[in-house]
C-alpha cells in the first residue's frame, strides 16, 4: 500500500465567500504505517480525510492509492467517523458484516469474518446487541471492526476518540495500537490531541489553519510497542513539545 | 468575583425559601413520563368521564332524548343493528373500501416518497404538482369520480387513494431527508453502490417513519370513506348514518359514530404494536 497526496487544494464556494479549506497539501502513507495529522479545529483535517476517502473531490491536485487515482469512495479505504455512525437497526454482528454483504459475500463467510473481527475488538458477547445498547467506546470499536472487516488497504479515522472521556480514550488508544500491530493495517488518523498523536503514530503531519497547509512533518522514533509508561518517557515529552511548538507557530 | 459577593446572601437564606430552584412536580414535568399507575388512571378517566357526563346529561331531562339518546338507548341500538345483520355488511363494505384505497396509496407512496427524498431531481419534478393537488380537498373530487367511474366501488376506492397518496408521499419524503448523511457516506466507504445504499440503508432507516405516516393518514382514509358513503352508496357505515338521519334515529347515529371511533382506535393501536414489534431500535 502506498498513499500519495499531491498538490491538493480544496475550496468551498458558499453564498458569502469562497473558503480555502486546503492549500497545496502533500503527504504520503506507506504500507503498515500509523500516521497522524494534527491541527487546530478548522484547519481542514476532516476535509483532507474526506478527500482521501473520495467523499469530496479536490479542486486541484490528486490522490493516489497504489498508483490509482481516487475518483470516489470505495472499500479499499475504510473510514471511521467521530460520531460512530453505526446502522441503528442492525445488531452489532450485522453492522460488522455489512461491508461484506455489500460486496456480495455469502452468509456463512460473512459470519465467520465478522466474528473474527468482533473477537479482535473484544465484543463477541455483544454480537446480538443493538448499537443503542452500547457505550461510546464500544460503539467506536464496532465501527472499527466494521471498517476492518472489508480489509481496506488503509484505515482512515477522523478524530475517532474525540467524543470519549479521558479514561476510555486512553484505553482505546492502547487498543488501537494492539489492533494495528496484529493486523498490520496502514492507518491515517486525524486528531487535535497532541498526546494522542505522539502516542500512536510513527509520523505526524502538523497542519496550519486557514488555509489548511502542512506546516511540518515529524517522525516519532519511539519504541513500536508502547504502553502507559511510554507517556512518561522524556522523549515522549520532547515530541509532544515539538508538535505543540509547530502548532503554535502556525497561529 | 461575582460569585464571591453573592455567597454571603445565599448562606443567610433559609433552605425552604430558596425561590430560585425549580420545584419538583409530578404532573407538569416537561417531556418526562408519569408513574405508570397514574398514567392508566388518567387514560381510563379519559374515556369514563365523558361517558358519565353523557349519561348524566341524557338522564337529567334537560335535553330531549330524541336529540340526545342515553347510553342505554345506544346499547339497544347496537343490539338491534346487530340482530338485523346489516351491521356486518356495512362494516365490511367500509373496511374493504378503506383497505383497498389505502393499500394502493401505500404501495405507491413508498417508492415515490423514498425517491423524492433521495433524489433532488425527482423532488423538483414532483413536489410542485403534489404541493398543489394536495390542497384540493379530496371530497371535491367525488362528483368527478362519479362521472368517470360510476357509482360502484371504484369511485370510493379512488377517493381514498387520492385523499391519502399525496400526504403519504410527502411525509415519507421528509423522513428520507432526515437520514444522516454520515450513514450514507459510511456505506459508500464500505463499498456500497448508490442502489445498495438506497435499498439497504435509506429504506430500512425510514421504516418506522413509514409506519407512523400510515398511522396518521389512516384517520383521513376513514373520514373520506364516510363522506363518500354519505353521498353515494348502497351500504357502508356512512350510508347507514345517512339512513338513520332520515328516520331521525339518533341512537343509531351514535352507535355508528362509536363504532367508527373504536375501529380507528384499533387500527391505530395495531400499527403501534407493529412498530414496536418490527422496529425495536427506533422505539423507546
Ligand atoms: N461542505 C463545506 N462547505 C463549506 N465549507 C466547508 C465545508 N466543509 C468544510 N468547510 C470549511 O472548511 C474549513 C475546514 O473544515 P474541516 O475540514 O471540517 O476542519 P477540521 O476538521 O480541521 O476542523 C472550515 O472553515 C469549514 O467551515
Ligand atoms: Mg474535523
Amino acid at each position: 500500500m502506498h498513499l500519495e497526496v499531491s498538490g491538493l487544494h480544496k475550496q468551498f464556494a458558499t453564498p458569502q465567500e469562497t473558503i480555502q479549506a486546503l492549500k497545496d497539501v502533500n503527504l504520503h502513507v506507506e504500507q503498515g504505517e500509523f500516521v497522524c495529522v494534527v491541527g487546530a479545529s478548522g484547519s481542514g483535517k476532516s476535509t483532507l480525510l474526506r478527500l482521501i476517502a473520495g467523499l469530496e473531490m479536490p479542486t486541484t491536485g490528486w490522490i493516489e492509492v497504489d498508483g490509482e487515482r481516487v475518483i470516489g469512495p470505495g472499500a479499499d479505504r475504510g473510514m471511521v467517523f467521530q460520531d460512530y455512525t453505526l446502522y441503528p437497526w442492525m445488531t452489532v454482528q450485522k453492522n460488522v458484516e455489512f461491508g461484506l454483504k455489500l460486496q456480495g459475500i455469502g452468509k456463512q463467510e460473512r459470519k465467520e469474518q465478522a466474528s473474527y473481527y468482533l473477537g479482535m475488538v473484544g465484543l463477541v458477547e455483544f454480537a446480538q446487541s443493538l448499537p443503542k445498547q452500547l457505550s461510546g467506546g464500544m460503539k467506536q470499536r464496532v465501527a472499527i471492526a466494521r471498517a476492518l472487516t472489508s480489509q481496506p488497504k488503509i484505515l482512515l479515522m477522523d478524530e475517532p476518540f474525540g467524543a470519549l472521556d479521558v479514561q476510555t480514550k486512553e484505553n482505546m488508544q492502547q487498543f488501537m495500537l494492539e489492533l494495528w500491530e496484529r493486523t498490520g493495517t496502514s492507518i491515517l488518523m486525524i486528531t487535535h490531541d497532541v498526546r494522542e498523536a505522539v502516542f500512536l503514530s510513527q509520523r505526524i503531519y502538523v497542519m496550519t489553519a486557514r488555509p489548511g497547509t502542512v506546516r511540518a512533518e515529524i517522525a516519532v522514533n519511539l519504541d513500536k510497542s508502547r504502553t502507559r509508561q511510554t507517556r512518561e518517557l522524556p522523549q515522549f515529552k520532547t515530541y509532544q513539545d515539538e508538535v505543540t511548538a509547530q502548532l503554535l507557530v502556525s497561529t | 468575583m461575582i460569585t464571591e459577593s453573592a455567597a454571603p446572601t445565599t448562606s443567610q437564606r433559609e433552605p425552604q425559601d430558596n425561590q430560585k430552584s425549580l420545584r419538583p412536580s409530578l404532573f407538569w414535568r416537561l417531556g418526562k413520563p408519569i408513574p405508570i399507575r397514574l398514567d392508566w388512571a388518567l387514560r381510563t378517566a379519559s374515556v369514563i368521564v365523558p361517558l358519565i357526563l353523557w349519561w348524566a346529561l341524557s338522564s337529567s331531562g334537560i335535553v330531549n332524548p330524541k336529540f340526545l339518546p342515553s347510553p342505554i338507548d345506544v346499547m339497544g341500538a347496537f343490539g338491534r343493528l346487530w340482530a338485523e345483520g346489516l351491521f356486518f355488511d356495512d362494516l365490511s363494505a367500509s373496511i374493504f373500501r378503506v383497505g383497498s384505497g389505502f393499500l394502493l396509496a401505500a404501495v405507491l407512496s413508498i417508492p415515490l416518497g423514498i425517491s423524492m427524498g433521495a433524489f433532488a431531481a425527482v423532488r423538483s419534478l414532483l413536489e410542485p404538482i403534489m404541493g398543489i393537488v394536495r390542497y384540493m380537498p379530496a371530497p371535491a373530487f367525488i362528483p368527478l369520480l362519479i362521472i368517470y367511474l360510476g357509482l360502484d366501488e371504484a369511485p370510493k376506492i379512488a377517493l381514498i387513494f387520492i385523499g391519502v397518496i399525496f400526504f403519504n408521499t410527502l411525509m415519507i419524503m421528509d423522513a428520507v431527508k432526515f437520514v444522516p448523511q454520515h450513514l450514507l457516506e459510511a456505506t459508500y466507504t464500505l463499498g456500497g453502490s448508490r442502489r445498495q445504499t438506497l435499498m439497504q440503508v435509506i429504506t430500512p432507516y425510514v421504516v418506522p417513519n413509514i409506519i407512523d405516516t400510515f398511522r396518521i393518514n389512516m384517520a383521513a382514509a376513514w373520514n373520506l370513506v364516510v363522506v363518500a358513503e354519505l353521498i353515494a352508496a348502497n351500504e357502508g357505515l356512512g350510508k347507514r348514518i345517512e339512513i338513520a338521519q332520515r328516520f331521525f334515529r339518533t341512537d343509531e347515529i351514535f352507535a355508528y359514530l362509536i363504532i367508527l371511533g373504536v375501529i380507528g382506535f384499533l387500527v391505530d393501536l395495531s400499527l403501534r404494536v407493529l412498530l414496536k414489534a418490527t422496529c425495536k431500535w427506533a422505539v423507546d
